[in-house]
């Protein structure tokens, strides 16, 4: 029985298959933002089809791409070296620590940012000199802290008992060690992260300063905050670049300390959606602009003086991490299965979970199909490999019917997925990177078994699944 | 398991229900009893027009695998979920 009136019924062609579906009418919140957009569908990542990339490398596969990673470091520098005339740029390792992605920014002039003995040797390992590198964090083991002060890193001291500890190792050293102190204040705008670093208000900071001024072996050059992550009020920077400068003043009045670097840490926001948040990020994710503005219009106000008298600025230093990677990768990822649940939504069982996709915690992240998908837009569940009720990487999405081995592609995924990814369950996929000229290396290989019984150890009695008698 | 081994009263939504559907060309249903409103796409369409006509489950396979580009297996998979959920939104709403 044929539809007569259809002309592909008519010309005796059959007629692509919809999977057939029914949706209840519910009342109840209207959607703001209007319809489903249904001509939203991603064919290729940099120009690269995305099937060749999952027949090549498999699915699930991060691809990065390296032109996008340089053009963000451009326009977040160009925002800055545009309003204030010394800036420096130190790549957040912890961001996204795979070593492409490292030496892509290395060779933008970027300095490394580390805050873990790992993350230093990894550093170095990829030939980072000593003296680019800024040692942050509250863990620096006495064997670390003795290699970065014979190799001349910038160490940013967290708490008292690393400034004794660095003091310690200078005198053994014979070194005199220029540090930067880690502040932490009120801005109004964000909460405080009081656990780092030494409190401006509470007295602490000065206290450091004027320790370091007595010591012979330090020597105080930097004062360095990092007020937040995801910060998405610019005025925030604001606050910070005054109460920085403020006691920048303070400190060189009362110890006579000369600071030559202000380091402002990261927490620009990426372009991503974090759970929770109404608009969308292009409504509410302030520009590089923004933000230079926010932190170079006071930082000039009260260095002017000090210009006039011929003193040199301070470096304002960035380890923006996020805003400069998120959006440079993106995870393709394979349907597997369709389900309903008993309350009749949809959901389908994708081959990346939040395993592979740790900040699918925090974000709705932009889900796309890879061809043009025919059918009604239903509520849908994304959920990940895992056997863990967990595993959701998208609790709620319109999507039109999915068949088992369509391609989805999740994005902005650069910050903090290669670094917090979980070996859970499964194995990690590979990571590509998509170069200028549509050429992709293997930048990370997917784990094998090896990958993981490497590091295992058997007691002899129990080599064997079988009890020896 | 395919459909030849499932027994039709089972998978079926009940005929009752089916029959007091008031369904457009565009594929708004609306059922009586309930109150509730429903869209279905263009084969979810096909397949409540037959049912409610009374076709059998072999009928409907037929109908649309003439009409439409779809393995046998895959027309299997979806038409047992489709009257899956149709049962399911008709008797449990």
């Amino acid at each position: 029985m044929t539809d007569q009136s259809d002309p592909e019924a008519q010309a005796g062609k059959l007629k692509p298959w919809i999977k057939p579906s029914i949706v209840m009418h519910r009342s109840g919140l209207v959607n703001k933002f209007g319809a489903v957009r249904r001509d939203r569908w991603q064919t290729d990542i940099e120009e690269v089809p995305i099937g060749e990339l999952v027949h090549d490398f498999g699915s699930p596969l991060f691809v990065i791409s390296e032109s996008k990673l340089r053009d963000n470091l451009h326009r977040l520098m160009r925002a800055f070296t545009a309003r204030y005339p010394s800036v420096r740029y130190a790549w957040s390792y912890k961001t996204n620590y795979l070593g492409a992605v490292c030496n892509t920014f290395h060779q933008e002039g970027a300095w490394a940012e580390v805050v873990s003995a790992f993350e230093y040797e990894k550093a170095r390992a990829l030939g980072v000199p000593g003296e680019q590198i800024l040692f942050n964090g509250p863990h620096k083991p006495r064997a670390i802290l003795e290699r970065a002060i014979k190799e001349d890193a910038h160490i940013h001291i967290d708490h008292l008992d690393e400034l004794y500890l660095i003091e310690t190792i200078a005198k053994e050293t014979g070194k005199v060690v220029d540090v930067t102190i880690r502040l932490n204040f009120e801005t109004g705008y964000t909460e405080n992260w009081g656990r780092f670093g030494f409190n401006v208000e509470s007295g602490q900071a000065i206290d450091a300063a004027w320790r370091i001024a007595r010591s012979e072996q330090l020597r105080l050059t930097g004062l360095h905050s990092h007020i937040g992550t995801f910060v998405l009020d610019q005025r925030a920077y604001g606050a910070q670049a005054r109460i920085m400068c403020a006691f920048l003043q303070e400190a060189e009045d009362k110890t006579g300390c000369e600071i030559e670097t202000l380091d402002f840490g990261g927490g620009f926001a990426s372009h991503n959606a974090l759970q929770g948040i109404y608009l969308p990020p292009e409504q509410v994710v302030p520009s590089f602009d923004q933000y230079a503005e926010a932190i170079c219009t006071p930082l000039i106000e009260a260095t002017y003086e000090r210009s006039a008298r011929g003193r040199p600025l301070p470096i304002l230093i960035l380890e923006t991490g996020r805003a400069v990677v998120d959006d440079a990768e993106s995870l393709v990822t394979t349907v597997v299965a369709n389900k309903r649940l008993p309350d009749g939504r949809r959901c389908v069982v994708a081959d990346a979970g939040v395993n592979t996709l740790f900040t699918a915690f925090w974000y709705n992240h932009q889900v796309l199909p890879t061809r043009e998908l025919i059918g009604t837009p239903e509520e849908t569940v994304i959920y990940g490999p895992l056997c863990m009720n967990i595993d959701v990487v998208r609790s709620s999405i319109l999507l039109a019917p999915l068949k088992a081995g369509d391609t989805l592609v999740i994005s902005p995924v650069g910050a903090y997925n290669n670094t917090q990814w979980l070996q859970f369950i499964e194995y990690r996929p590979n990571v590509v990177m998509v170069h200028p000229g549509k050429e992709v290396s293997l930048v990370r290989s997917a784990e094998k078994l090896d990958s993981i019984t490497a590091h295992e150890h058997l007691p002899k009695h129990l080599s064997s699944p079988v009890k020896s008698k | 398991m395919t459909l030849d081994s499932i027994d039709e009263q089972v998978i079926l939504p009940d005929p009752m229900a089916l029959k007091r559907l008031a369904v457009s060309e565009s594929g708004f249903v609306f059922d009586p009893v309930s109150g509730h409103s429903f869209t279905v796409n263009e084969t979810g369409l096909v397949i409540l027009h037959a049912l409610q006509r009374d076709s059998r489950l072999n009928d409907i396979r037929e109908l649309l695998s003439s009409d439409y580009d779809v393995d046998s297996q895959n027309l299997d998979r979806d038409l047992l979920e489709f009257l899956g959920s149709l049962s399911n939104q008709l008797e449990h709403p």
